[in-house]
């Protein structure tokens, strides 16, 4: 039987993300410079959210598209094809700060594929990375910029982001499986 | 997801759920080849042999180009350049492909059931690209997913599948995928190239084609294949423009938003009037780009077939 903790509510996680924006603000003075990449599932309805608050801090719309990175895995020859989910990057990244969004960052493959199936869509100035949860276990050389929580874990250990418009709920939950 | 599968070899044998998830799947992949580079790293490194024993134009050039487009590396062995003609047998040849490790073979052949000879002899992925008067999977998987597009779902719908249904392996791929999941299903043609025999798969058979195409969503037009036929199934082509051909006249009668759709070649004037052909209610140039899309997608699928299941979650 799997125990699980809960280590994020609704209200922490909307604390994390609003940290998060004002981070993200802080970081880059010029917020019409600035696009948000989520990664599915998750990632997106991620970004969304922090577009939204963004856009309040700057007071202008800050534009956020949608980033499957299930094409450039390198992994893909080693499970069943991913589920994935169409890209729609309705800007030009060229030029741009690109924050890319996901919900939990782990061995940073996720993040790898992020960058190389950004690179199709032009050359951003720069790419930065936001994650709700940071639980470790690095296998590239990759550390994200804004995190809203660190959670130390065992490799056997699962992290399980649910959000309202997926799960009709919001909450993190940390699940060990032994 | 729910793709496990290795192959693609018919849609006989397809769930509902991977059906979908090949639709799905098709969406991204479009989406690709909306792009400036139109091109992405999922089947880098693999090789992909396109053993078309059976002349093909247009499917060979859409799965080379969704070969293409996921960076394989694609090579093309054609019947007339091949060694079938000096005597080699599919199972030989297709060992020797084997043997310079081709993760994946993509076979159109005029015998029904050699892409599953070939699954069963063969380490590499077989995807069939048409077998005799058997399937034609990816076919029926861009049609239903260009129905779907337009539509917005499959169940419910009203397909009438009018021409040479008897020799028609796209027909039949067709029947299954939209029987499975739950359109109503109309053919119509001369009663000697639409058997009886296809009311067991479920499909109503009308030898009356205004009657057949009446209540249509969608009406899928086949060409008649003379190149099947042993014999003469019908008294001349002027006779089948006459009794079946889509005119004007036809589609007047037809529901307002009944759309048109060919897997081609065409024969304007034949089965089809030119101008409709070119109208707005024909979905022909959509169903190519529509392919290419459906077949990244079961590449990208068939690749993944063999590994475990995907884990959720990080």
């Amino acid at each position: 039987m799997a125990k699980t903790t809960v280590i994020l509510d609704a209200t922490a996680i909307q604390r994390a993300l609003t940290r998060i924006a004002h981070e993200i603000a802080e970081r880059n003075e010029n917020g019409a410079e600035v696009v948000l990449a989520g990664i599915p599932v998750g990632g997106d309805h991620l970004a969304q959210r922090l577009s939204k608050i963004l856009s309040e801090i700057w007071q202008q719309p800050v534009p956020v598209g949608v980033l499957d990175v299930s094409m450039h895995r390198d992994d893909l020859d080693q499970r069943a094809a991913p589920e994935i989910h169409p890209t729609v990057i309705p800007f030009d990244v060229t030029g741009k700060t690109v924050v890319l969004v996901d919900d939990v960052l782990f061995s940073g493959r996720t993040t790898r594929a992020a960058m190389d199936a950004l690179n199709d869509f032009g050359r951003p100035q720069k790419i930065q990375l936001a994650v709700l949860v940071d639980r470790g276990h690095r296998e590239l050389p990759i550390k994200a910029d804004f995190v809203g929580k660190n959670v130390p874990t065992a490799d056997d250990e699962k992290i399980r982001v649910r959000v309202k418009e997926n799960d009709g709920v919001d909450e993190v939950v940390l699940e060990n499986t032994k | 997801m729910s793709w496990t599968r290795k192959h693609l070899l018919d849609i006989e044998s397809l769930t509902v759920d991977e059906i979908v998830a090949v639709l799905d799947t098709a969406r991204a992949f479009k989406a690709v080849g909306e792009r400036a580079i139109k091109k992405v790293p999922a089947l880098r490194g693999k090789t992909v042999i396109n053993l078309f024993v059976e002349p093909s134009t247009r499917t060979r050039i859409s799965f080379e180009l969704a070969e293409q487009r996921l960076s394989a590396d694609v090579i093309n062995f054609s019947a007339e350049a091949s060694s079938f003609k000096k005597g080699e047998t599919l199972k030989d040849t297709a060992r020797n492909l084997e043997a310079l490790n081709a993760d994946f073979i993509v076979i159109r052949h005029s015998a029904s059931g050699a892409p599953h000879f070939l699954a069963r002899v063969l380490n590499a992925s077989v995807i069939n690209a048409g077998d005799g008067a058997h399937e034609h999977p990816t076919q029926a998987l861009l049609d239903v997913f260009t129905i779907r597009e337009h539509k917005g779902k499959i169940e419910g719908l009203n397909i009438t599948i009018l021409g040479d249904i008897l020799y028609s392996r796209v027909a039949r791929s067709n029947i299954w995928a939209l029987r499975k999941l739950g359109a109503t299903v109309t053919l119509c043609g001369p009663a000697t190239l639409v058997p009886k025999t296809f009311e067991q798969m479920g499909c109503r058979v009308t030898y009356d084609v205004d009657e057949a195409i009446r209540d249509a969503d969608i009406i899928n037009l086949l060409r008649i294949q003379h190149e099947r036929q042993r014999q003469t199934m019908f008294p001349s082509i002027n006779e089948y423009i006459q009794l079946f051909g889509l005119n004007q006249a036809r589609l007047a009668k037809t529901k307002p938003d009944a759309l048109i759709m060919h897997p081609g070649p065409i024969n304007r004037g034949v089965e089809i009037d030119s101008n409709i052909a070119d109208s707005g209610r024909s979905l022909i140039l959509e169903q190519v780009t529509n392919g290419l899309a459906v077949r990244m997608a079961v590449l990208f699928l068939v690749n993944g077939g063999k590994g475990p299941p995907e884990v959720a979650g990080n």
